[in-house]
């Protein structure tokens, strides 16, 4: 009985193909712009996701946390200080490099040319850590490190804007008050996943950068590079016990600082991403509603034309709900032929795009079965005030209507 | 007058009024009517324009109600019933033929003859079977997948007989199923409900202008302004 409902409202719908290809438009664009809005969102999100991995999965950074004080009063935890990188050098199992990092935004200036960078303390695993390589000139020699001496390897971005094309190596800048010999250029790293500048940047040894930059031996970050990434959730877990013990955190405190792995903020960055996949879903699902509306339209259009053919329905011994059934399944036929038409223009519509956009095409079966579902609920939604007009038509009236 | 004593009349109104509108506007259809048409029976309802008749049939066949008075179809007090059990009732047990035809438009012939088999839920196979069988008694088999666009009115109001028919109705209305075709083919049409009425016991409720159509009938009812005028048997009945 219902395969045959169905059956006449394909019926009746084929008697009037261009309007009911009209009529489906809306939900086909809804739901296409869904499928296509849904699945590029997540594309994008698999792509940053597998960028930041790549930045390296054997990275861990340790940073201040808060601490609590008796009374439940929070406040920011004391930094670290050098002996802690060393400790963590010293005591802990598969570690390859550990950099301590300071740092702070400072103005440079060269000649005429000024820039304000942010001037960052550390040493050589600095560059392991961040796997960034000095392009032209050096790193920092051991007895730089030790003593202290202001010497700098300069990121691209500041080089060109101090230098222009002159060649930066052996040039004096000024560092804030102090003057600094530039060493090095650093590779140049472009724009990161979260659109900062990272050549933006100066580095000078630490100890030179606490004394005479920072008036103060705070370590911001330790950067640590584990030989393996297998190695990492060991030494998080070794780190954090020895930082407890170094900091003179008691068993029933919280510990007072944070040690994150890449995942821990590729999972942030990703529940940014998808906020904005589904903010985008959201705005294409406004244009699905559009649909519906298009579709109660057409279906009201469709009761006032066929009010006579109601009428010989009614006549002929039609219940209300056989009226109201028949054209409720009309629409949602109507609706969900549309949805399956939407889904295939989606996904092909995206697989198309993605690799112009260059991020991973990744077919999603929920979101299309959601995108389905929805347009079956736009249809009876939208159809059942049409329906049920016919279905409340006095039959001698509807007879009578020409 | 064919009244038969006891025996349970088909169609019994007792002083049915019908006012459409109100106040000023009021339009009196019928003044209190009395009529019983009996199983078996073939009445013809005449009378001018505007003098009641399609609201009279309208209210036999349960597409409307009387705003006064009574109207028992089977014994059943049909101003008790609502909405869905007059349809119900049209379902089972009634048949319509009107004027206009009133065939679904792009529909074909056999598609229209089954519609009413659809309601009553009867399965495809058998609903196939009844409506080509029904098509076959009005002469039209071989015109099943035609859509009315493509028949003559003639061939269209015999799809309609053949749609009121298929269900094997007690009554069948008609309302001036001839008004708009040429003799040759009212004949055709009157010589249909004629046999249906003979061979198979049909009672047939019919409006006519024409004379030569209500002869027909076996009995005639003449109205006048809302009230009936006279109710006469035929003693000259055509018969075929
Ligand atoms: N729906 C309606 N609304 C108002 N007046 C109506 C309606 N139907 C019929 N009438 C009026 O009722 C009277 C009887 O109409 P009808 O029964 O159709 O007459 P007949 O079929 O004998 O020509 C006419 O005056 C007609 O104008
Ligand atoms: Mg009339």
């Amino acid at each position: 009985m219902f395969g045959n409902i169905i059956q006449l409202a394909f019926r009746e719908l084929r008697r009037n193909v261009l309007r009911s290809a009209l009529t489906i438009l809306g939900i086909v664009i809804g739901v296409a712009a869904v499928i296509i809005m849904v699945t590029l969102g997540r594309g994008t999100t698999q792509q940053v996701t597998e960028e930041i991995a790549s930045l390296g999965s054997n990275q861990l950074q340790v940073r201040p946390g808060e601490r609590f004080r008796p009374g439940g009063v929070r406040t920011a935890a004391e930094q670290f200080e050098l002996a802690d990188a060393e400790a963590i050098e010293r005591e802990i199992a598969g570690v390859r490099a550990v950099a301590p990092v300071a740092s702070r935004t400072l103005l440079t200036v060269y000649g005429n040319a000024n820039w304000r960078t942010s001037v960052i303390g550390s040493d050589n695993s600095f560059f392991v850590a961040r796997e960034w390589d000095v392009e032209s000139g050096r790193e920092f020699t051991d007895s730089e490190v030790r003593s202290g001496k202001l010497v700098c390897v300069i990121g691209a971005t500041v080089r060109d804007n101090l230098f222009g094309n002159q060649n930066p190596l052996a040039a004096s800048i000024r560092l804030g008050k102090l003057s600094c010999e530039v060493i090095g250029v650093l590779a140049e790293k472009g724009q990161s996943t979260f659109g900062m500048d990272q050549d933006d940047v100066v580095i000078v040894p630490i100890r030179g950068f606490q004394r005479r930059i920072a008036g103060n031996l705070d370590v911001n970050t330790i950067y640590i590079t584990a030989q393996s990434s297998d190695l990492i959730d060991k030494i998080k877990q070794d780190v954090e016990a020895l930082m407890r013990q170094r900091r003179h955190v008691s068993a029933n405190e919280e510990d007072n600082f944070y040690v994150r792995d890449i995942r821990e903020i590729t999972e942030r960055v990703t529940s940014t991403t998808e906020t904005l996949t589904a903010l985008l879903g959201a705005v294409a699902a406004v244009s699905l509603l559009v649909g519906g509306i298009g579709i109660m339209n057409i279906m009201l259009v469709s009761v006032t034309e066929r009010t006579r053919e109601i009428g010989i329905r009614l006549a002929i011994g039609a219940l209300e709900s056989d009226v109201l059934r028949q054209f409720l399944v009309e629409a949602v036929v109507l609706a969900c032929v549309g949805g399956i038409v939407g889904i295939a223009l989606g996904l092909s519509g995206s697989a198309l795009v993605s690799p112009m956009l260059n991020i991973p095409f990744v077919f999603d079966p929920a979101i299309t079965m959601i995108a389905f579902a929805f347009s079956a609920a736009v249809g009876v939604i939208f159809g059942y005030f049409p329906a049920r007009k016919a279905a409340r038509l006095n039959p001698i009236d509807a007879l009578r209507h020409e | 007058m064919s009244s038969r004593p006891g025996e349970e009349p088909l169609v019994e109104l007792n002083s049915v009024t019908k006012v459409y509108g109100s106040g000023q506007a009021a339009v009196h259809a019928l003044r209190g009517i009395d009529l019983r048409v009996h199983e078996g029976e073939f009445v013809a309802v005449m009378g001018s324009s505007g003098s009641g008749k399609s609201t009279c049939i309208n209210i036999i066949g349960c597409l409307d109600v009387p705003t006064a008075g009574t109207y028992r179809f089977r014994d059943v007090d049909v101003g008790t019933l609502d909405r869905d059990q007059r349809a119900l009732l049209r379902r089972n047990f009634i048949g319509f033929i009107f004027q206009t035809y009133n065939l679904l438009a792009r529909t074909t012939a056999l598609e229209n003859v089954e519609l009413p088999l659809i309601y009553r839920g009867v399965p495809p196979k058998e609903r196939h079977r009844l409506a080509l069988q029904a098509l076959e008694s009005v002469g039209l088999s071989q015109w099943a997948t035609h859509t009315p666009a493509e028949l003559s009115g003639g061939q269209q109001q015999r799809v309609a007989i053949a749609r009121a028919i298929v269900t094997e109705p007690l009554l069948l209305l008609a309302d001036e199923p001839t008004g708009n075709l040429d003799s040759a083919n009212s004949q055709e049409i009157m010589k249909l409900l004629t046999g249906f009425h003979r061979d198979q016991g049909l009672t047939i409720v019919m409006v006519t202008h024409e004379p030569d159509v209500a002869a027909y009938a076996q009995r005639t009812v003449h109205f006048h302004d809302g009230g009936i005028d006279s109710d006469t048997l035929n003693h000259d009945q055509v018969t075929v």
